[in-house]
C-alpha cells in the first residue's frame, strides 16, 4: 500500500491506482467529464485536475491518469484548481449551452453565465471522446472517431457518412455524459448486416 | 575521383580501421592545387535558381578549358545560411564570397577569378552599416561572428556524396563509440558534455538516454524529431539537407547507447529535399555497412526508417509524434508513463530533435570536454537560430550559448534596416515570447530566456521593429496555435480561441482594462491545465507582450490607437501634400481607386473607400504617405 495525503487527509492507495481512483475510494469528490470506468482514462477534459505540492513547487495534473505515488501531497480544490475548472466550465457554457449537465456542474462552481459568444444554442457535445473510446474499447466496432482538429473537431463516422462498422448498439448514446450523442446517433448509425439484410446486396 | 569499388559488397567497411583507411585514401587523393567552386543548393538558393548558376559554371569552365591549368571542381552543397543573399558562390581555398549570382555573372567569375585570381567586385558583399566591400567569408561579420559546430560541414560538403562526408570526418564519432566504448560509457560521455535537447524544453540528453537504457534488453527505439513547424524556422531542414550524415550518425550512437536496433526519423512531408538527401544518406550508409547488421564489426545491428508527417504542428510534441508513427491520430497522451519507459509501440524510446542528434555526432568525435568548453555553465555548446524578420542579414546562424541578443541581431545579423535598435525579438516560435530592446544584453541560453518569459524553443528568432504591433504579433501566434491545436484537451481547444478573440477586440479598439486581468487569469488556467506543452506554452505570446509592451495594449484599449500603425481598424492613411510630387504611383497601386488628384499635384485619399491595405505606402518613393 502507498500512503499519501489528499486535502490534508492521510489516505492509502494500491499500486496502480490513479489519484482519482484513490480519492473516490476515500469518498473525496473530484469532478470529471471525459472519465468512465469502462474505458481507459484519457486526460482530456482537465476538470479532474488536482494540485501536487512538492516543497515550494506546485503543479496541476489530471488525477484520472496520474498514478498514486508514495508521499504525494494532493489538493483537490485549491484556488489554482478551481480557477482552471471555472474557466473550462465557463467556456463550455458558450460552447455547448444546451447541456443541462454542464449548466449544473458550472452552477456548482458559481459559474452561471458566460462572457463568451454562444455559437450554437442547440449544441450539447463537449468533445470528451467517451463515445469514440467506448465504441473502440467496449464494443470493438471502431465505427466512430473524432474528425478534424482543434476548433473544427467533431464526432463522426468515416467521411461523415453513416458507416457499416456501426452495429447500432447504442453504447455511445449510453456513455455520453451530456446526451449529445442521442441527437447525433442517426448521423453515424449504420445498418447492421447481422440484423437486417442490406437492400441491393 | 572514385576510390571505392563499385560493387556494393566491396564497399562494406568491416571495422574502424577500414573506415579510417578509406578516409585517409580519400583525403590523399585530393589535389591541393585544385580550386573548388562551391554553389549553394540549399532550398533558399535553389528558389533563387542556383541550379542555373551551376549549369552556367560548368559550361563556362568547359569553354575556358585549355586556358585553365588545373580544372576547378564544382561542388553543390547545402545551405550556407546567408539565405537573403543567395544564390551564393564561394571560391575555395581563398573563400571569396560572391552573392546574388546570376547565370550571366558566371562568365566573368571564370575569366577573372579562376583565370587571373581577381575578384568580381560588384558581386562582393557590402557591409550594410560601414559600406565597406568585403571579399571573403572570414571578413563578413555574419560568418565571422558564428561558432559552427552543427553547421560545420554544411556548405562545405556535397550532402549527396558520402565520400565527401567521410573527408569531413563523418562517422568518426560513431566508429569510436561502437568500437572502443561500452554503451554506458557513451551515455556518460553525452552526460558529461552537458548537452541539452535542442527541440525546445532543453531536457538533459544524457539523462534522457539513461532512463531508457535502464530497461534491460527487449525492443527499444530511438526517434528523430524532424517535424520542424515553428513559423520562420528552418534550422533542422538545413541540417538534413546539408549534412544528413550527422543526423544518421547521431542516431546510430544513440541506438547503441540505449540498446535500440531501430530508429525512426519523423520528417514533415513539406521538406522534400531534406527527405531526398536523408534517403540517399541512409542508402549510402547501408552500402558502406554503417547501417544494418554488425556495424563496423561491432556486433551491433541498427537501421533507420523515415516517416513522413502530414504537417500537423502538434506532431512535433513527442507523444503525439509517436502516435503518428504508430499510424494513429497524432494527439498527445498524458505523461507518465514517460516515453523512456513506454514510448513508441509501448516500448522504451528516446526522441531527440535533428540538431541534438547532430550534436551527438560531434561530441563523440571531439569529446565531451571540448563540447562542455563551449557555452555557459548550464547551457553547453552552441545553438542554431533561424534569424528572420526586420534584420539585414536574414539566414541561419550558429552561435555559442550565452551570447547576447544584441550580438546576434546587431552584429551577426547586421542590424535592423533603418534603425539602430530592434523593438522586439521573438524567440521560441509559437511557444515562446517577445523580448524587448531593454533585454538586448540578455544572454541567450535555456534558463535566461525562460526567466525572461520566453524560451529557446527550436531556434526561431524573429526580429521586429517599430512598425510591428505587439498586439497583432500575439494575435498571429494565437491564431497559429488555434489552427494547430489538436483539440483533445479542453483548456487548449477552448481557451486559445478565447484568448485570440479578446485580442481581436483590442485590435479594434474595443475592450477594457478588466479584459487584461481576465486575459492573465485565463492564460494561467490554460498554462496550468493543458495536457501537453503546446497548450501549456500557448499563452506565452500574450503574457510576454503584456509584460514588456503593456503600454501598447493600453493605447489600443484606452486611446483606440495602434502605435505601430498595423491594426487596420485603428489607423488612417493620409498623403503629406508638402512631400507628394503627384507622380501617380499610389493611385495606380490602390486597388480601391481611393486616391485621386491631378498629375504633378498633391494627391488625396478618400477615407471611406480606403481598405488600409498599405499598397500606396509601399509604392510611394518619396515617403509622402503616413499612417496615423
Amino acid at each position: 500500500m502507498l500512503s499519501l495525503t489528499i486535502d490534508g487527509k492521510k489516505v492509502e492507495a494500491e499500486a496502480g491506482w490513479s489519484l482519482l481512483d484513490t480519492a473516490r475510494q476515500h469518498g473525496i469528490d473530484i469532478p470529471t467529464l471525459c472519465y468512465h470506468e469502462a474505458v481507459e482514462p484519457f486526460g482530456a477534459c482537465r476538470l479532474c485536475v488536482v494540485e501536487l505540492k512538492q516543497g515550494n513547487n506546485s503543479r496541476l495534473v489530471a488525477s484520472c491518469v496520474y498514478p498514486a505515488e508514495e508521499g504525494l501531497e494532493v489538493f483537490t480544490s485549491s484556488e489554482k484548481v478551481n480557477s482552471v475548472r471555472r474557466w473550462i466550465l465557463e467556456m463550455l457554457l458558450s460552447e455547448c449551452p444546451a447541456s443541462r449537465e454542464i449548466r449544473e456542474m458550472a452552477g456548482q462552481y458559481g459559474v452561471n453565465t458566460t462572457r463568451f459568444e454562444v455559437k450554437d444554442p442547440e449544441e450539447q457535445c463537449i468533445l470528451c471522446g467517451l463515445c469514440v473510446r467506448a465504441c473502440a474499447q467496449v464494443v470493438g466496432a471502431n465505427a466512430i472517431s473524432t474528425v478534424g482538429r482543434g476548433a473544427q473537431k467533431e464526432i463522426g463516422s468515416p467521411y461523415l457518412v453513416p458507416g457499416e462498422d456501426c452495429v447500432a448498439c447504442g453504447t455511445c448514446v449510453t456513455v455520453c455524459p451530456t446526451g449529445a450523442m442521442g441527437a447525433r446517433f442517426e448521423r453515424v448509425r449504420g445498418v447492421p448486416s447481422v440484423i437486417m439484410a442490406r437492400p441491393g446486396k | 575521383m572514385q576510390v571505392t569499388a563499385k560493387n556494393s559488397a566491396d564497399m562494406r567497411l568491416g571495422s574502424l580501421e577500414e573506415l579510417e583507411k578509406l578516409r585517409s585514401e580519400l583525403l590523399a587523393a585530393e589535389d591541393p592545387d585544385q580550386t573548388k567552386i562551391i554553389v549553394c543548393h540549399g532550398t533558399g538558393c535553389v528558389a533563387n535558381d542556383s541550379p542555373s548558376v551551376t549549369k552556367a559554371l560548368k559550361a563556362a569552365l568547359a569553354a575556358a578549358g585549355e586556358d585553365i591549368k588545373v580544372m576547378p571542381g564544382i561542388k553543390t552543397t547545402g545551405c550556407h545560411g546567408f539565405c537573403s543573399r543567395g544564390p551564393l558562390v564561394i571560391i575555395k581555398p581563398s573563400n571569396i564570397f560572391y552573392q546574388q549570382v546570376k547565370p550571366g555573372d558566371v562568365e566573368e567569375i571564370v575569366q577573372k577569378t579562376i583565370l587571373t585570381g581577381e575578384t568580381v567586385d560588384r558581386l562582393l558583399y557590402v557591409h550594410p552599416q560601414t559600406g565597406e566591400t568585403l571579399k571573403t567569408t572570414e571578413e563578413i561579420p555574419f560568418y565571422s561572428g558564428q561558432e559552427r559546430v552543427v553547421l560545420s560541414n554544411i556548405g562545405q560538403i556535397d550532402p549527396t556524396d558520402i565520400e565527401d562526408a567521410f573527408k569531413a570526418g563523418a562517422y568518426a564519432g560513431m566508429a569510436k563509440a561502437l568500437t572502443n566504448m561500452e554503451p554506458g560509457q557513451v551515455i556518460e560521455e553525452v552526460t558529461k558534455s552537458g548537452l541539452r535537447g535542442r527541440g525546445g524544453a532543453g531536457f538533459p540528453t544524457g539523462l534522457k538516454w539513461s532512463l531508457a537504457a535502464k530497461h534491460q534488453g527487449g525492443q527499444k527505439y530511438v526517434l528523430c524529431n524532424a517535424d520542424e513547424g515553428d513559423p520562420g524556422a528552418f534550422m533542422d531542414r538545413s541540417v538534413m539537407e546539408g549534412d544528413p550524415h550527422a543526423v544518421v550518425e547521431g542516431m546510430i550512437i544513440g541506438g547503441y547507447a540505449i540498446g535500440a536496433d531501430t530508429g525512426y526519423v519523423y520528417v514533415r512531408a513539406e521538406y522534400p529535399l531534406a527527405i531526398k538527401h536523408l534517403v540517399k544518406a541512409l542508402d549510402d550508409a547501408r552500402a558502406h555497412g554503417l547501417l544494418g547488421e554488425n556495424i563496423l564489426g561491432s556486433g551491433f545491428n541498427f537501421d533507420i526508417r523515415i516517416n513522413r508527417g502530414a504537417g500537423a504542428f502538434v506532431c512535433g510534441e513527442e507523444t503525439a509524434l509517436m502516435r503518428s508513427v504508430e499510424g494513429k491520430v497524432g494527439e498527445p497522451v498524458p505523461r507518465p508513463p514517460y516515453p523512456s519507459d513506454k514510448g513508441l509501440f509501448g516500448k522504451p524510446s528516446v526522441l531527440n530533435n535533428v540538431e541534438t542528434w547532430a550534436n551527438v555526432s560531434r561530441i563523440l568525435d571531439k569529446g565531451a570536454d571540448w563540447f562542455a568548453s563551449l557555452g555557459t555553465e548550464k547551457s553547453k555548446g552552441t545553438k542554431v537560430f533561424a534569424l528572420v524578420g526586420k534584420v539585414n542579414n536574414v539566414g541561419l546562424v550558429e552561435v555559442p550559448m550565452g551570447i547576447s541578443l544584441r550580438n546576434i541581431v546587431m552584429e551577426i545579423g547586421g542590424g535592423v534596416p533603418g534603425s539602430d535598435h530592434f523593438k522586439a525579438v521573438q524567440t521560441g516560435g509559437p511557444s515562446g515570447g517577445c523580448l524587448p530592446w531593454e533585454d538586448a544584453d540578455l544572454p541567450v541560453d535555456f534558463d535566461s530566456l525562460i526567466a525572461a518569459g520566453s524560451m529557446m524553443g527550436s531556434g526561431g528568432m524573429i526580429v521586429m521593429d517599430e512598425r510591428d504591433c505587439m498586439v497583432d504579433v500575439a494575435k498571429y501566434f494565437l491564431g497559429f496555435l488555434e489552427e494547430e491545436s489538436c483539440g483533445k484537451c479542453f483548456p487548449c481547444r477552448l481557451g486559445v480561441p478565447r484568448l485570440r478573440e479578446t485580442l481581436n477586440r483590442f485590435s479594434k479598439g474595443q475592450g477594457t482594462l478588466e479584459d487584461i486581468d481576465d486575459l492573465y487569469s485565463l492564460a494561467e488556467a490554460i498554462k496550468a491545465g493543458s495536457l501537453c506543452a503546446l497548450g501549456g506554452t500557448a499563452p506565452n505570446a500574450v503574457l510576454s507582450t503584456l509584460r514588456y509592451f503593456r503600454g501598447e495594449y493600453e493605447a489600443h484599449i484606452l486611446e483606440h490607437r495602434c502605435p505601430a500603425g498595423v491594426c487596420k481598424d485603428l489607423i488612417t492613411y493620409s498623403i503629406d501634400p508638402e512631400v507628394c510630387t503627384g507622380c501617380r504611383a499610389c493611385s495606380r497601386a490602390c486597388p480601391q481607386g481611393a486616391i485621386t488628384g491631378e498629375k504633378k499635384k498633391p494627391h488625396t485619399i478618400e477615407e471611406s473607400l480606403c481598405i488600409r491595405c498599405g499598397m500606396c505606402m509601399e509604392s510611394c518613393k518619396f515617403g509622402a504617405i503616413q499612417v496615423i
